[in-house]
């Protein structure tokens, strides 16, 4: 990026430096011998333009809105529109969880994102075994489309965007949000939101899966095909790097296997049969937003450049808007501390810096009781606010990238690209990600990571302000945790009883009995079947048990 | 100690587990226990089950106890995984594949570390093995670390040893030229819905073929364990083998031999222990100074030793 | 008898899948010399008990992120003192409010360890539980 007197200057002036360091640095040592972002990339003292003495301007940092996008995907980026303000809630019941969102709608959150709890993420209906003690634990208990209709009450499903945390059973959820458009007189042309529908990730980092790989693939490609002609609006899928990096692993590795999972689902529709120019729009992804500042912006601007590059050279996409990553960030729920809460506050503020720097399109903060339960409200008000005032005090979105053509900024941009890269290219080498993710190798190597970082965290060599540092003597604790009232597993299995007493069984059984027929001939659409049952009441826990037959259910990989 | 033997014998889980554990840990009572408990052993099945790591050994095992368990029988599992040779600890993770199984009353499952051995085994699975074949159960499967290549101590211990094969992996062919083909009585080519089932099912047909002839002819399975596909078929191969071990005078020999490899075995421990014993005792920094000048050497060392051994017993 | 290996279960019990504090706990108890059994996720409390009755472990370890630790502790140490094995420690971190700690250790769980606590603590902690229960069961 400059011309080579200008670089021959710079690298005099450097030297200098340097020498005057020599002298210098054994009077006033530097901190530490050796400067780390969380992942263990070496920082520099100081970067210069001779690390970017090969960086091409117009190629590979360009213009906002066009390739590679490493600038942003939209020409305006926030001065247009600010990113969503999206946060993750749900709990208890239908009905709780349905008053929290309508709590968060009328304080200015643009977007609905529900939580579901964990019976409900894995296919069973409340009254199931192993569904005991975890109703309404971390998210709202879903059933039925009875649920469902509880939980959008009065909320008008063409005004909101809806993002469900769903993954194996994503058809069966999103088969309910359609219903209850149909309900609300909302046709599903006009539905908007994202279905999280990640499964790989499941196997590698979050661990409610139900079926094997290839019935699970399968559900996958069949939901792109379904709503590319019926949903058009719907973002099929969310590709996450957040649960790969809460899981322990590097930044580079977060979006290296992100994208690795990306390539496996845009390999497996093509085979499908789907045009990758399509479905490429409707791909979502996202990502976390760690404590190391500038890794993080640079981690998100890599992503961004990496993904276009993918679609364009390896699926052959042509059309901007299925080159494009966009993504959503939620701040690193393993970086909040129990101790000292309230710093939390701070660290999830400079988190959410670092992903509105990094050109993020929604945004959900923690909030600073996450480390102990679930937030309360006030704090759910905190993480929020937090927003709104980078979003419209910080003045950071008024200008498009403002931290690009930093020397360091770029830098660090590149070294993540390339690190990622390589990563990715060993995963092509063993076959691809679901090969993998057989052998272990990606869990592998999250776990090693996340080993490394809590010997890190324990030898002080990485900093927890009050953890292992600045820590306080007594704590007093004096906000209030919100608790689950144990009652709600119980509530929702009586519901249940009545459900299963009041609707037409014989049509429930005869829909169940054509899932099973759809689910053994893979040249058929699972979806339309699975909306017709959930139409007539067939419980989550029923669709999701007749695949369980058929399917067959996955058991972890194990590489310690 | 015979309280809890007998506890062990009446079939009672925690006793059975507190025996082995004691047998494991080369306990001064382990002798005492493995002959009160011998006389009641030698009716199981031992099974082996190796191959090469990842092959899907315990889905598989997982699905043969689901097999035998449904016939009726009483089932046990020994489970190996390395230990690591710098700490000595171990994770144990072949279980987690075998977990619908373990409120079983029927099926016992032990998972155990290598503890320093290299065979695929550890040096208390035939102990161990014995325990739950004495106490009541009525096959063992037993699955080897899974390293690859040294696993014939299988051979040693099992009456009827099957290994598992993929396609794809390449180590079919390299299992074939270390040899293994002859320890082998079951080949199971698992994975079969993968490409390449019927090109390594034939390949070790044809590599059969050319080993030396026996009375039983090792049988290829091609399974999808992950499914259940081939399993039954499987089983029933597992038992005719041990009919044929039963009625067989190969089946008496392989019986026969073992019980001379487990005096030999108890043999060189013991003469190992004194000797260990003993060398502990006279291993001073000195003998080794007078070693590295040449002043002696280790022949003449061992020899005297040996001797002090010999003549204090 | 130090020579004597500690064996510990580690376990998640429930429906969560968050097992980096399960996994990280395993090799560091691993890489403490122990071994450690890992049955991995979506265990009932019965197969983790019985899993510990026929692995015959010193310890339970199960980390529970779910909120639903008051559950699946009082049922676990319930099933120990059906199997007359209530000496099996049993321990347990995650996401658990400072709260609820006094009652869990009530019910006969050995310790909480909370978010933050280090690896070697629990090591530690663990080693000299079981060299007292050791001792105990010589005498
Ligand atoms: N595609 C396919 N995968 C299988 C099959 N059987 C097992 N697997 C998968 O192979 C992997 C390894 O299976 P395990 O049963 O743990 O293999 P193992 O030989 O016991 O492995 P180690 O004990 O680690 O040596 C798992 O991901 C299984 O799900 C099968 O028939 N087909
Ligand atoms: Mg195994």
């Amino acid at each position: 990026m400059f011309d080579k007197t200008q670089l021959e200057e710079i690298e005099k002036l450097k030297h200098s430096y340097e020498k005057a360091l020599e002298k210098s640095l054994p009077k006033g040592p530097e901190r530490k011998s050796e400067f780390k972002t969380v992942s263990g990339i070496p920082v520099k003292r100081i970067y210069t333009p001779e690390d970017l003495t090969d960086m091409d301007y117009c190629h590979e940092i360009g213009f906002p809105g066009e390739y590679p996008y490493t600038r942003g995907v939209q020409p305006t980026m926030y001065r247009g529109r600010l990113w969503t303000m999206r946060m993750y809630a749900g709990f208890s019941t239908a009905e709780e969880s349905n008053k929290r969102y309508r709590y968060l709608l009328s304080q200015g959150g643009s977007g609905l994102s529900v939580a579901f709890d964990l019976p409900t993420q894995i296919g069973y209906d409340s009254d199931h075994p192993m569904a005991q003690g975890e109703c309404g634990k971390v998210g709202v208990a879903i059933d039925s489309l009875a649920d469902m209709e509880i939980l959008f009450d009065q909320i008008p499903l063409d005004k909101v965007s809806t993002s469900m945390t769903i993954n194996a059973p994503a058809s069966v959820l999103l088969a309910m949000y359609i219903c209850v458009g149909e309900k609300q007189g909302v046709s599903s042309d006009k539905l908007a939101g994202t279905i999280q529908n990640d499964i790989l990730k499941e196997y590698i980092a979050r661990g409610t899966y139900i079926f094997p790989p290839k019935p699970s693939m399968r559900l996958i490609t069949d939901i792109f095909e379904f709503c590319s002609k019926n949903v058009p609006k719907w973002n099929t899928i969310s590709i996450s790097g957040y649960h790969i990096r809460e899981a322990g692993s590097t930044a580079a590795q977060e979006i290296a296997f992100t994208l690795a999972d990306a390539i496996a689902y845009v390999e497996a529709a093509i085979k499908a049969g789907l045009d990758p120019d399509v479905f490429g729009k409707r791909l979502s992804f996202f990502f976390n937003a760690h404590n190391s500042f500038l890794e993080e912006v640079a981690k998100f601007r890599a992503a961004r450049r990496m993904w276009a590059i993918i679609m364009k050279n390896r699926f052959g996409v042509s059309d901007p808007k299925a080159l494009t990553l966009r993504f959503h960030t939620q701040t690193a729920g393993c970086t909040l501390t129990a101790q000292q809460p309230e710093n939390n506050i701070i660290r999830v503020a400079l988190q959410a810096l670092s992903s509105v720097l990094g050109g993020t399109q929604s945004l959900h903060t923690n909030s600073m009781d996450e480390a102990l339960a679930l937030p309360t409200e006030k704090s759910v008000g905190i993480a929020l606010k937090t927003q709104q005032i980078i979003g419209y005090e910080s003045g950071v979105t008024d200008t498009v990238d403002p931290l690009a053509g930093s020397y360091a900024i770029e830098s660090l941009t590149n070294e993540i690209q390339m690190k990622a890269e390589e990563y990715i290219s060993k995963i092509d080498e063993m076959g691809g990600m679901l090969t993998a993710i057989e052998k272990g190798y990606v869990q592998k190597q999250i776990q090693d990571a996340a080993y490394e970082y809590q010997k890190a965290v324990e030898s002080s060599e990485i900093t927890v302000v009050g953890v292992n540092k600045f820590q306080m003597k007594e704590e007093e604790r004096d906000f209030q945790l919100l608790r689950v009232d144990e009652k709600v597993g119980h509530n929702q299995i009586e519901k249940l009883k009545k459900l299963r007493s009041g609707r037409d069984n014989l049509a429930v059984r005869e829909a169940l009995e054509d899932i099973r027929q759809a689910s053994r001939d893979t040249s058929v659409n699972m979806m339309p079947h699975i909306i017709n049952a959930v139409r007539c009441y067939a419980t989550e826990g029923e669709i999701c048990g007749v695949l369980r037959e058929e399917f067959g259910e996955y058991t972890e990989n194990i590489v310690l | 100690m015979q309280e809890l033997v007998r506890k062990a014998l009446s079939g009672d889980t925690r006793s059975i587990a507190r025996i082995i554990t004691l047998v494991e840990n080369e306990s001064p009572y382990t002798e005492e226990i493995m002959k009160t408990l011998y006389p009641h052993s030698g009716k199981a099945h031992i099974v082996g089950i190796t191959g090469s790591p990842g092959s899907g050994k315990s889905t598989l095992t997982d699905k043969l106890i689901h097999e035998f368990k449904e016939k009726g029988n009483k089932v046990g599992v020994i489970a190996i995984d390395p230990s690591s040779p710098f700490s000595g600890g171990a994770i144990l993770a072949d279980r987690i594949r075998m977990q619908k199984h373990a409120v079983d009353r029927n099926v016992y499952i032990r998972s155990m570390g290598s503890r320093g051995s290299l065979g695929g085994l550890s040096k208390s699975t035939y102990e161990a093995a014995l325990i739950l074949d004495a106490c009541g159960k009525d096959i063992i499967f037993i699955e080897t670390v899974g390293v690859g290549q040294s696993e014939v101590d299988i051979m040693k211990i099992a009456d009827t040893v099957c290994l598992v094969l993929v396609p794809g992996m390449g180590d079919d062919i390299q299992i074939m030229k270390a040899g293994i083909m002859e320890i082998a009585d079951i080949f199971i080519v698992n994975k079969a819905d993968r490409e390449g089932v019927e090109r390594v099912v034939a390949e070790v047909k044809m590599a059969l073929d050319l080993v030396q002839k026996r009375s039983w002819i090792p049988p290829v399975h091609s399974t999808i364990a992950e499914k259940g596909n081939g399993i039954t078929e499987l089983a029933a191969s597992i038992s005719n083998h041990h009919e044929f071990l039963s009625i067989s005078t190969e089946g008496l020999e392989k019986r026969r031999n073992r019980l001379v490899t487990e005096v030999e075995e108890i043999l060189q421990r013991e003469i190992a222990r004194f000797t260990e014993e003993k060398w502990n005792q006279k291993k001073t920094p000195e003998l080794i100074d007078s070693l590295y000048s040449r002043n002696t050497d280790p022949y003449t060392v061992a020899g005297r030793i040996l001797e002090e051994v010999l003549l204090e017993n | 008898m130090t020579h004597e290996k500690i064996r510990v279960i580690v376990a998640k019990p429930g429906l969560d899948g968050h097992d980096r504090g399960a996994k990280v706990i395993a090799r560091a108890l691993r890489d403490a010399g122990m071994e450690v059994i890992y049955t991995g996720l979506r265990q009932t409390p019965e197969q983790i008990v019985d899993t510990a009755i026929q692995e015959d472990a010193d310890a339970i370890g199960i980390s529970i992120l779910s909120g639903a630790h008051h559950f699946y502790f009082s049922r676990i140490i319930e099933l120990l003192k059906e199997h007359e094995a209530l000496d099996i420690i049993v321990f347990g971190g995650g996401v658990i409010p400072d709260d609820d700690v006094p009652a869990l250790l009530a019910m006969g769980a050995g310790a909480i360890f909370g978010p933050g606590t280090t690896t070697t603590t629990c090591v530690d902690w663990l080693k000299s539980k079981v060299h007292e229960k050791r001792t105990l069961e010589m005498a």
